[in-house]
């Protein structure tokens, strides 16, 4: 038999908060009028230690099993209401907050006896809703103490290393057949300017001695499954089929740079490169003999196709403007050639159809003249450097201190409008680049032997998939979208995944380095609790009614409902947070939502409207 | 302003002046019914017509609700969630929005004035909106009149 229902109600004065302009014994007068309020109170402040003793005092000596408290907002009071229940040995879901303040006393300052009565109203609302309570048990799930890490760059090894040092075993899945990631293209690095494969190499030596990581290279993650906790992964690492569980995931995949098919010559003339395979030549000491170069930013970015500013572009050219002219002999090609660039195309990250693309380019290149050997200019001195810009945006001390040295070396910067970018074609086999000059108010020429575009940081094309996969969502650009830009920075919405490094956006080492230690000591949270403590609040299925269409798993945000065995909706119950947006939607009526169940949502309703209709 | 025909039988019948309608407000947890609380703290006035209940998303509510809330005697519905891709379960909102949308056109065909139910995305900051939302709603439901189904 069902227990009788016994409510106390205390009514709260806040001092005059309420007080002042509710009629507050009036409404305990009245709450006692309402079916099952055993006991009703006014307390001058009910959060005060009296006020508490209150309601301890009452669920004893009045066997109360539901506590109202009408008084203030749930959102800073209700953890301390819940408390005091729980210690009187009430299940604090048998507690309900009524809010006659910041929705009723405050805003209805002038409204006399209105506002008593909207104050019944609301305690009306709440007796209706707290009859229809129940006791509820936050399930604790047990942790897999082991992690995943997908993606061997900086920031994969980074969070890898991390955590594998909180003493947790860590697979760290990378496609490529080595550890590095974009850097391994990279020549030298701002800030410091310290050679990039030296930088990598200590954080590759720690990833390939520590023993807790499990190195997964040529090795792809071919299937996720379940929640925080207890992710079953399947790994295909070079060839071979690994099953296993993990407890968290996190996410390192990284980005590609934008190939700038049809701008500024990219397609017709070799001499025009991207950033990256400037570094490139650079690296492997191929560049040709150069006595001009131009840099266009922005190519691609800040809304000419990607809408946004990909961060790193304007440091790494001013970076490699400054390479130029304080370093020239050290990145010179050896072999003395002209200026005739031969592409290099970008080490792993390319993807074959950026080869093919070049490959097709080489066949119809423009040759007007595109091979004349131009003259031998004295290395190192006297090269002409500028930088094609619609501003600079070297943020940061060190990068504006780079800027100023720029400058200092002669480096030009030219501003351009999106509006009137720089044309590059070829007069007399030499690359022009052809501008307005905004503060000369003049047309201008400026004869180059070689033409780098920043193009900025894109989302590379693998990511969707991973998305799928992982049923983590991209943003509008395409990269992968934290759970709250401020606040939760390297959380997914997901419990259990993380995410660092340029696979959420442009970003620099120091950011990924920042980003990834980040991940890894918040994914190292629950492995080192070793449990999680479920939400009460999910969604239930009524498994008679259910007629498995599958709605409800595809719009749960949360991945949290799958088709049992008998083929009709589940919940996972460590995955699901509640929000409810399954059940208003399944078109059967089969799903509920605990603690905010159709008929307490609807007895509230109804409650409310009592007086509507006579 | 188009007044269906039903609802311009109730304009004639009932011109009282002293009519103070019902209107229910599904605030989501996270954002409204937290702009909702900032409205009170910073004091800001607005009629009393109005009760509040709180659903963790404006997703959580079910058309059923609406058409409940109605069939019992409501003269409006709000709901009031967070702006797009501010809700705090993803895109729930997204979901709100395509509901309400078509909840008004199925109103109007049971010939209640659509107006009676709102949508409004309202964030944590912005008590201000929600006064300004309650009192513009008020307003609204005072002109179109009492629910007709409460004289049934
Ligand atoms: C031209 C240029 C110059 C730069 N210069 C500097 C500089 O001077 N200083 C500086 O601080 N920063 C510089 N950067 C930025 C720097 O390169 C990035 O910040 C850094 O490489 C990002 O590291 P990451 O680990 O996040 O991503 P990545 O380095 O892109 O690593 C991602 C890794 O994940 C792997 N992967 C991808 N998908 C999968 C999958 N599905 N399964 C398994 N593995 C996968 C990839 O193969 C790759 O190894 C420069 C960038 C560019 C483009
Ligand atoms: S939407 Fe409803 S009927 Fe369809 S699978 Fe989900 S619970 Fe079952
Ligand atoms: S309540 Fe929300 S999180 Fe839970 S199963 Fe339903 S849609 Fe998913
Ligand atoms: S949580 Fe506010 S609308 Fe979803």
């Amino acid at each position: 038999m069902k227990e009788d229902i016994r409510i106390g109600v205390f009514v709260c004065h806040c001092g005059t908060n309420i007080g002042g302009f509710v009629d507050v014994p009036s409404v305990v007068e009245y709450s006692r009028t309402l079916p099952g309020v055993i006991y009703a109170t006014g307390n001058l402040y009910t959060c005060a230690e009296d006020g508490l003793a209150s309601i301890r005092d009452a669920i004893k000596e009045h066997h109360l099993n539901r506590v109202i408290v009408a008084s203030c907002t749930p959102r800073t009071h209700a953890p301390l209401f819940q408390g005091v229940c729980e210690e009187a040995g009430l299940n604090k879901y048998l507690f309900t907050f009524v809010n006659i303040r910041e929705h009723c006393s405050w805003v209805h300052m002038k409204e006399g006896p209105k506002a008593t009565e909207k104050a019944k109203d609301l305690v009306r609302m709440g007796v209706a809703r707290a009859q229809l309570l129940e006791p509820k048990e936050e399930a604790r799930i047990d942790v897999e103490p082991k992690a995943l890490v997908i993606g061997g760059g900086i920031s994969g090894m980074v969070a890898a290393t991390s955590i594998a040092n909180h003493g947790f075993p860590v697979y760290l899945v990378e496609k490529e057949a080595d550890f590095g990631g974009f850097v391994r293209n990279l020549n030298n690095l701002y800030l410091g300017g310290k050679d990039a494969t030296e930088m990598l190499k200590p954080i590759v030596d720690q990833v390939t001695s520590n023993k807790n990581i499990i190195k997964c290279l040529k090795s792809k993650v071919a299937g996720v499954d379940g929640f925080i906790g207890n992710y079953q992964v399947a790994l295909d690492v070079d060839g071979k089929e690994v099953k296993d569980k993990v407890g968290v995931i996190v996410l390192a995949t990284g980005a590609d740079e934008y190939v700038p098919e049809g701008l500024f010559g990219y397609d017709l003339y070799e001499n025009v490169v991207t950033l990256t395979e400037f570094e490139i030549l650079c690296k492997r000491k191929t560049l040709p003999k150069i006595s001009s170069i131009a840099f266009i930013q922005c190519v691609g970015s800040r809304g000419h196709v990607k809408s946004y500013c990909s961060r790193i572009c304007c440091n790494v050219a001013i970076k490699n403007a400054l390479n130029i002219a304080e370093n020239y002999q050290n990145i010179l090609g050896k072999d003395e050639r002209g200026a005739v660039v031969e592409k290099v195309g970008v080490d792993m990250k390319a993807p074959e159809e950026i080869a093919e693309r070049r490959r097709r380019r080489r066949g119809r290149r423009d040759r007007e003249g595109g091979e004349e050997e131009a003259e031998a200019p004295a290395p190192s001195e006297g090269i002409e450097i500028a930088i094609f810009n619609r501003d600079i945006m070297s943020y940061g001390l060190e990068h504006e201190l780079n800027y100023n040295k720029a400058r200092e070396k002669h480096v030009r910067f030219v501003r351009y409008s999106p509006a009137n970018p720089p044309k590059v074609y070829t007069e007399n086999g030499k690359l022009v680049v052809d501008y307005w000059h905004d503060t000369l108010k003049l047309q201008r020429k400026m004869n180059v032997d070689m033409i780098v575009l920043s193009t900025p940081l894109v989302s590379p094309p693998s990511a969707p998939g991973i998305s799928k996969l992982l049923k983590v969502p991209l943003g509008q650009d395409g990269f992968f979208l934290e759970a709250h830009v401020k606040l939760r920075p390297v959380d997914f919405a997901t419990d259990g995944i993380f995410v660092c490094g340029t696979a959420k956006g442009p970003a620099d080492i120091t950011e990924c380095v920042f980003q990834a230690q980040a991940a890894a000591s918040r994914a190292a949270i629950p492995l080192a609790r070793g449990y999680v403590q479920a939400e009460a609040l999910t969604a239930i299925v009524d498994a008679d009614i259910c007629t498995g269409c599958g709605t409800c798993i595809e719009v749960c945000p949360y991945g949290a409902l799958r088709k049992n065995m008998d083929g009709v909706a589940e919940v996972i119950v460590a995955a699901c947070k509640g929000c409810g947006c399954c059940g208003a939607t399944c078109p059967e009526g089969a799903i509920d939502l605990s603690h905010y169940t159709d008929s307490q949502l609807l007895a509230e309703a109804k409650a409310a409207l009592q007086e509507a209709i006579q | 302003m188009m007044a269906t025909n039903a609802e311009k039988l109730v304009d004639e019948s009932t011109a009282s002046e002293e009519w103070d309608p019902k209107i229910i407000v599904f605030c989501c947890n996270w954002c409204s019914y937290a702009g909702a609380d900032l409205a009170g703290v910073s004091r800001l006035q607005m009629p009393t017509d109005f009760l509040v209940i709180r659903t963790m998303c404006s997703a959580r509510v079910d058309p059923e609700f609406v058409l409940r809330a109605f069939a019992k005697g409501a003269d409006g519905v709000l709901v009031a969630g967070c702006h797009p891709a501010d809700c705090h379960y993803i895109g729930g909102n997204y979901r709100t929005r395509r509901r309400i949308a078509i909840l008004r056109v199925l109103l109007e065909q049971y010939g209640f004035d659509p107006d009676r139910l709102r949508l409004e995305w309202i964030s944590a900051s912005e008590g201000e909106k929600f006064q300004k939302t309650i009192r513009e709603f008020t307003e609204r439901i005072k002109e179109i009149g009492p629910n007709p189904l409460k004289e049934d």
